[in-house]
C-alpha cells in the first residue's frame, strides 16, 4: 500500500507540468550574452511578471518563448512544446498563444470589428469578435477605423487581438505604456478577468505599481541572469526589512530603522509627550527593492 | 475541437482584407488602376504619327503600358510596402498568429493580380475610346495573352517579396527600388523601340523577365508581320513563357527563404 501511495503522488505531480519550463536558456548576440542560463517554471493561471531594465535580457528571453527567436542552447517547454518549432506544429503551438506585442502602428484602414473578425479566422476555436469588442470596452468605437484610435484604445485593440484566439496562453508586452492612470486600472481589470478564466499570464513590464498589482510571481533580470523570483510582497527581504520610522525634532528630521516601528512610536511619543511632528513609518516599496537588487548586480560587474 | 482553417482559405480572406484595404486608401486606388491609361495618355499625345505598317505608336507602346502597371503594382508596391509593414509592426504581429506565411503571399497576389486586371480593363477601353487601338481577334492570342499576364503578374508579385528583404527600412525602401524599377524599364523597351537599344542594353535586359513580358504582350497586340523586326526575328512565344515561369519560381523559392518577420 505505501508503495502504491507514493507511484500514485508521483504521476499526480508528473501531470502538473507547467506551462512554460525553462532549464539553462542562453542566448547570445556576437560578443553580447543576453540571455545567460535562466530557469524558469511558470505554472497555469498564473500571472507571472518579469521585471529588469532595458538590455537585461527580458525581450531576448520572451520572444524566445514566444519562438520569434531562436535560442543557442537550454531547454525550453512551452505549453508541452518547443517554441522553435517549424511548420505545422508551430502552427497548432501559435494557434494556443496569444502575443501582444509593444507599441505597433500599423496602416489601420480597417476598422476596430472588421480587424478582429479577420484575425479570428485565424484560429481553430476563436472568440467571439463582438465579445472581445466589449471585454477590452471598445463598443464605442466598434465602427472607428482604428488609425482614428487615442493611444490608450489602440492598446486595447492589441490586446483584443492577442485574446481572440482564446489563448492558454497570453503574452504582454509593455501593456500599458502610455496609458492614463484610469485607463490603467481598467486594464488591469481586464487581465485578472482573463486569469479567473483560467488563462496564464507572461507580463513584462516598466511599472513596478503594475507587477505589484497584477503579478502572483515576479522574475527580476539583470545581465542575461535571474536574481530572484518571488511573490511581489516577498521580493528581496522585503517582507522582514526593517521599517523606518521619521518624525522631526527642533525642525530636524530624524529617522529610525526598527523591526518593532510601534514600540520605536509608543516610546517617542513618552519622550515628546504628546503629537509626535510630521511622523511617517514607512516600508520598503517593491521600487526600492529593485532599485536595490539592479544596484547591486551593477556594483558587482564594476 | 475545431481544425485550422487551410493555407488556401486564409489566402482568400488575406487576398480580400488586402483589397478592402487597397480600396480605402482612394487617391492611390485612382492613380494606381489609371497608371497605365495615364502614361498611355501622355505617349499617345508625344508620339502621335505611325511606326510602320500602320500601326500606330500607342499600338505598339500597349505592351510597355501594360508591363509597367504590372511591374509597378507588383514588384515595386511590394518591394516598397512590404518594408513599412515590417517596420509598423504590422507583419510581426501576424507572426504571432497561426496564419502561415503561403496564406500571407496568397493574399498579396490576389491583390496585385486584381489591381493589374482593372489597369488593363481601364487601359484598353480608353484606348479603344481615345486613341484607336485594335484588339486582337483570335482565341490563340488572348490565351497568350492571359498567360503571359498570369506568370508575369505572379512573377512580379513573388520577386516584390523577395526583394523587401533588401531595404533597410521602410522610409528608404522606395529610394533602392525607384530608380531599379526606372532603369530596369528603359533597358526593357518598355518606353522605347526595344530593337533600338543599343545591343548590350539589350543583352542585359534579356537576363530579366520584363523584357520577355513585353515582347510576349508585343506579341498579342501586334501583327505577326512585327515578329520580323524581334531581335530573333521571331516571338518567341515557347521560351518566354519559360522564362517567365523560372523566374516566377526564382521569386517563390527566395522569398520562402528569405522572408522576414521582423527587422533585426
Amino acid at each position: 500500500m505505501p508503495l502504491s501511495f507514493r507511484i500514485s503522488i508521483s504521476q499526480w505531480q508528473d501531470r502538473r507540468v507547467g506551462v512554460i519550463e525553462v532549464r539553462n536558456l542562453r542566448k547570445s548576440y556576437s560578443s553580447v550574452q543576453a540571455v545567460d542560463g535562466i530557469d524558469l517554471s511558470i505554472e497555469q493561471g498564473e500571472i507571472f511578471a518579469i521585471l529588469g531594465p532595458n538590455g537585461a535580457g527580458k525581450t531576448t528571453s520572451v520572444e524566445i518563448l514566444e519562438g520569434f527567436r531562436r535560442r543557442d542552447s537550454g531547454e525550453v517547454r512551452v505549453l508541452e512544446m518547443d517554441p522553435a518549432i517549424k511548420g505545422r506544429s508551430a502552427r497548432e503551438f501559435r494557434d494556443r498563444i496569444g502575443v501582444v506585442l509593444q507599441s505597433t502602428s500599423d496602416a489601420g484602414d480597417l476598422t476596430v470589428s472588421e480587424t478582429l473578425r479577420h484575425f479570428s479566422g485565424y484560429y481553430s476555436k476563436p472568440r467571439d469578435a463582438s465579445e472581445v469588442i466589449e471585454s477590452v470596452g471598445l463598443e464605442e468605437k466598434r465602427d472607428a477605423l482604428i488609425h482614428t484610435l487615442s493611444g490608450g484604445q489602440r492598446r486595447r485593440l492589441d490586446v483584443g487581438l492577442g485574446i481572440i484566439g482564446n489563448p492558454e496562453l497570453l503574452f504582454l508586452d509593455e501593456p500599458t505604456t502610455g496609458f492614463d492612470p484610469e485607463a490603467r486600472r481598467s486594464f488591469w481589470e481586464l487581465i485578472r478577468t482573463l486569469r479567473e478564466a483560467g488563462t496564464t499570464i507572461v507580463l513584462t513590464t516598466h511599472y513596478l505599481d503594475e507587477a505589484e498589482a497584477l503579478a502572483d510571481r515576479v522574475a527580476v533580470i539583470n545581465s542575461g541572469k535571474i536574481l530572484e523570483i518571488a511573490t511581489p510582497a516577498n521580493l528581496g527581504d522585503r517582507a522582514t526589512s526593517l521599517a523606518r520610522v521619521r518624525w522631526e525634532v527642533d525642525g530636524r528630521m530624524c529617522e529610525e530603522f526598527t523591526d518593532e516601528p510601534t514600540a520605536v512610536i509608543t516610546r517617542l511619543s513618552k519622550e515628546i509627550m504628546g503629537e509626535i511632528p510630521k511622523l511617517t513609518v514607512l516600508r520598503a516599496t517593491l521600487e526600492d527593492i529593485y532599485l536595490e537588487m539592479i544596484g547591486e548586480v551593477s556594483g558587482q560587474i564594476k | 475541437m475545431s481544425a485550422l482553417p487551410t493555407t488556401l482559405t486564409l489566402g482568400f480572406r488575406r487576398g480580400r482584407l488586402e483589397i478592402r484595404q487597397f480600396l480605402r486608401q482612394r487617391e492611390s486606388v485612382v492613380f494606381t488602376l489609371l497608371f497605365p491609361l495615364i502614361l498611355m495618355a501622355i505617349f499617345g499625345s508625344v508620339f502621335t504619327g505611325k511606326i510602320s505598317n500602320g500601326v500606330s505608336f500607342s499600338q505598339y507602346f500597349l505592351a510597355g503600358m501594360i508591363a509597367s502597371g504590372l511591374v509597378n503594382s507588383g514588384f515595386q508596391q511590394l518591394a516598397i510596402n512590404i518594408p513599412m509593414e515590417r517596420d509598423d509592426g504590422s507583419l510581426k504581429r501576424l507572426r504571432g498568429t497561426p496564419m502561415p506565411v503561403a496564406s500571407y503571399f496568397i493574399g498579396k497576389t490576389i491583390l496585385v493580380m486584381s489591381s493589374v486586371l482593372f489597369q488593363i480593363f481601364f487601359l484598353l477601353i480608353g484606348g479603344l475610346l481615345f486613341f484607336g487601338i485594335h484588339l486582337p481577334t483570335s482565341l490563340n492570342k488572348w490565351l497568350i495573352f492571359a498567360a503571359v499576364i498570369i506568370l508575369g503578374t505572379a512573377g512580379s508579385t513573388a520577386l516584390g517579396i523577395a526583394f523587401s528583404v533588401i531595404p533597410k527600412s521602410g522610409r528608404g525602401a522606395s529610394a533602392v527600388v525607384s530608380p531599379l524599377v526606372i532603369v530596369l524599364q528603359f533597358f526593357s523597351g518598355v518606353f522605347f523601340v526595344f530593337t533600338q537599344l543599343p545591343h548590350w542594353m539589350q543583352q542585359i535586359a534579356a537576363i530579366f523577365p520584363l523584357k520577355w513580358l513585353c515582347q510576349g504582350i508585343r506579341s498579342v497586340f501586334l501583327p505577326d508581320a512585327f515578329a520580323q523586326s524581334e531581335v530573333a526575328h521571331s516571338w518567341e512565344t515557347g521560351k518566354t513563357l519559360i522564362i517567365l515561369a523560372i523566374w516566377l519560381i526564382i521569386g517563390i523559392v527566395l522569398s520562402i527563404r528569405t522572408f522576414k518577420w521582423n527587422r533585426e
